[in-house]
């Protein structure tokens, strides 16, 4: 922690937009690094920060959705950052320092001054083209999920990704029976290797579920009490409901308005400022440079959000440094998990490492034989551990053997020592 | 005091840590590197975790989820976003069995 002596003397105000975890966890940050001035935080959803990743996971499967949130209000009352829920942002004017909010439930619209403004603005799923079906973002969304969710009864699922198959294994796990179509020629295609994607995929199968890839939706029309759903394939299925996972947009409309440079999300740099040097950016909505790969990337992740929290918190008081975490993802699919550390497809080689235990690890390395991008599917234990073990090795950004990585009777763990001793 | 067998010495392995559960209360049993035992409630005082998916490594269990990190001989916390010890019990091991005494 630092002392408020060392803090810029000319930021006393900080405007946080966007309350989910991003938002409310940079303006606790700023409290815990020595920030004495307002926070105001500003969120559209009318709850506090509560976590996402629940709500296409074990959320579908109990009967009812309880929402786990980070911070208590009081938490948040203690640490005296002035909560705005429930209302948007219209407005950010940056020649005068404000934002300008709409009219919400506690009152009218508002004028807020600030010295510096963060934009943990997410993402919003992105929609298909056609009316009856469910998407997931908010707990909003999760309810209405739910309520589509029985013991019996047909699921179509459009996407194959994390959240498509964390809602079919949900789905399945309540007893319906579930068809997942994917667009692209395999599941998981942006972000886990093809290894590790037809074990999720064979896992799905064992569990019933009809997963269709190269197919997509191409019309759904009301029959009955049901959805007739016409796929490209000209196939047609009677279903009870639809819902899709299809991959998010960043939410930048408020940025761009405002004159900031958006491309596929506010652009920072390293430290997390935006074009305009009061403003920052953190979280879905942000395209970062990423510090291994050189490219720029926007991530649509719970520890990312948290990640550059931190950081974005650090940057505003003057405290920045580069953000340099490694990204990391996670999703739980029956009683398996699947967990990604690194950047897919950033490796020039890979090597498969096979388990006593049926863990499947994909490694990744660059031209140098370093690791860039890990990830594994089994056993929630072992997989939480390599990948973390993995996590450090891409940080330590050594050379390794791909001898040894490849022999399961090598712990990584003993790799790692060895590579940072 | 009251000893349960929670374990075998071999059911966990050097630096590492597994759950088990003692009346429906989960306990986090570690094994350090020089084949030392220790145990402490199973889950992270940060946010309820379950500790035995953690990395343990030079002494440290370190929280599968935030990486909060404790010191497994005494459950210290060892910064953030970890504030809170995690409360800890004395492990004896007898004939290759690991006990623990929940008080």
């Amino acid at each position: 922690m630092s002392t408020s002596a060392d803090l810029p003397p000319d930021v006393r105000r900080i405007v946080v937009v966007g309350a989910g975890e991003c938002g409310t966890h940079a303006a606790m940050a700023l409290r815990d690094k020595g920030f004495a001035g307002e926070i105001t935080l500003i969120g559209r959803e009318s709850v506090h920060a509560y976590e996402r990743p629940p709500l296409s996971k074990g959320a579908l499967a109990v009967d009812e959705l309880a929402l786990v949130h980070p911070w208590t209000p009081e938490q948040l009352e203690q640490a005296r950052i002035a909560l705005r829920l429930g209302v948007e942002v219209t407005d950010i004017d940056l020649t005068a320092g404000t934002v300008t909010t709409s009219t919400g439930p506690q009152g009218a619209g508002e004028v807020v001054p600030w010295d510096r403004l963060l934009l943990a603005l997410g993402s919003d799923p992105r929609r298909l083209e056609i009316d009856e079906v469910t998407y997931l973002r908010t707990h909003e969304d999760a309810e209405a999920l739910r309520a589509l969710l029985r013991s019996q009864g047909h699921l179509l699922v459009v996407g194959a990704g994390f959240i498509g198959l964390e809602i079919a294994a949900g789905a399945r796990e309540r007893g319906m029976d579930v068809t997942v179509v994917e667009a692209g020629p395999r599941a998981l295609g942006r972000i886990v290797p093809e290894e590790v994607a037809a074990q999720v995929s064979a896992l799905h199968d064992a569990h019933g579920v009809s997963l269709r890839v190269t197919t997509t939706v191409a019309g759904l029309r009301r029959d009955g009490d049901g959805l007739r759903a016409t796929l490209s394939d000209g196939d047609e299925l009677v279903v009870d409901a639809v819902v899709a996972g299809i991959g998010a947009t960043p939410t930048t409309a408020l940025a761009e308005a405002a004159g900031l440079v958006v491309d596929d999300g506010i652009v920072v740099d390293a430290a997390l400022r935006t074009s305009d040097p009061r403003v920052f950016a953190a979280g879905d909505c942000a395209s970062f440079p990423d510090a291994r790969s050189g490219g720029r990337v926007r991530l649509e992740s719970w520890r990312n959000a948290h990640d550059q929290a931190e950081t974005a918190a650090a940057s505003m008081l003057g405290q920045g440094k580069a953000h340099v975490a490694v990204p990391w993802f996670w999703s739980d699919q029956y009683d398996q998990m699947l967990s990604v550390a690194g950047l897919p497809g950033t490796g020039e080689r890979s090597v498969l490492r096979h388990r006593d235990d049926g863990v499947l690890l994909h490694l990744g390395l660059d031209a140098q034989d370093r690791l860039v991008h890990a990830a594994a599917v089994g056993s929630g234990a072992s997989v939480a551990k390599d990948i973390r073990v993995a996590e450090k090795l891409i940080a330590a950004a050594v050379p390794l053997d791909p001898t040894q990585l490849m022999d399961p009777g090598v712990p990584l763990r003993s790799i790692l020592k060895a590579a940072t001793a | 005091m009251s000893w349960t067998r929670v374990c075998e010495i071999d059911d966990v392995e050097e630096e590492d840590v597994i759950g088990v559960s003692v009346d429906g209360q989960d306990i986090a049993v570690y094994r350090d590197e020089d084949g030392g035992f220790h145990a402490s409630e199973g889950h992270c005082t940060h946010e309820r975790m379950l500790l035995c998916e953690g990395l343990v490594m030079d002494g440290i269990i370190e929280c599968p989820k935030h990486n909060g990190r404790f010191r497994i001989t005494d459950g210290k916390a060892m910064g953030a976003p970890v504030t809170v010890d995690l409360r800890t019990y004395p492990v004896k091991v007898e004939d290759g069995e690991v006990h623990v005494d929940l008080g």
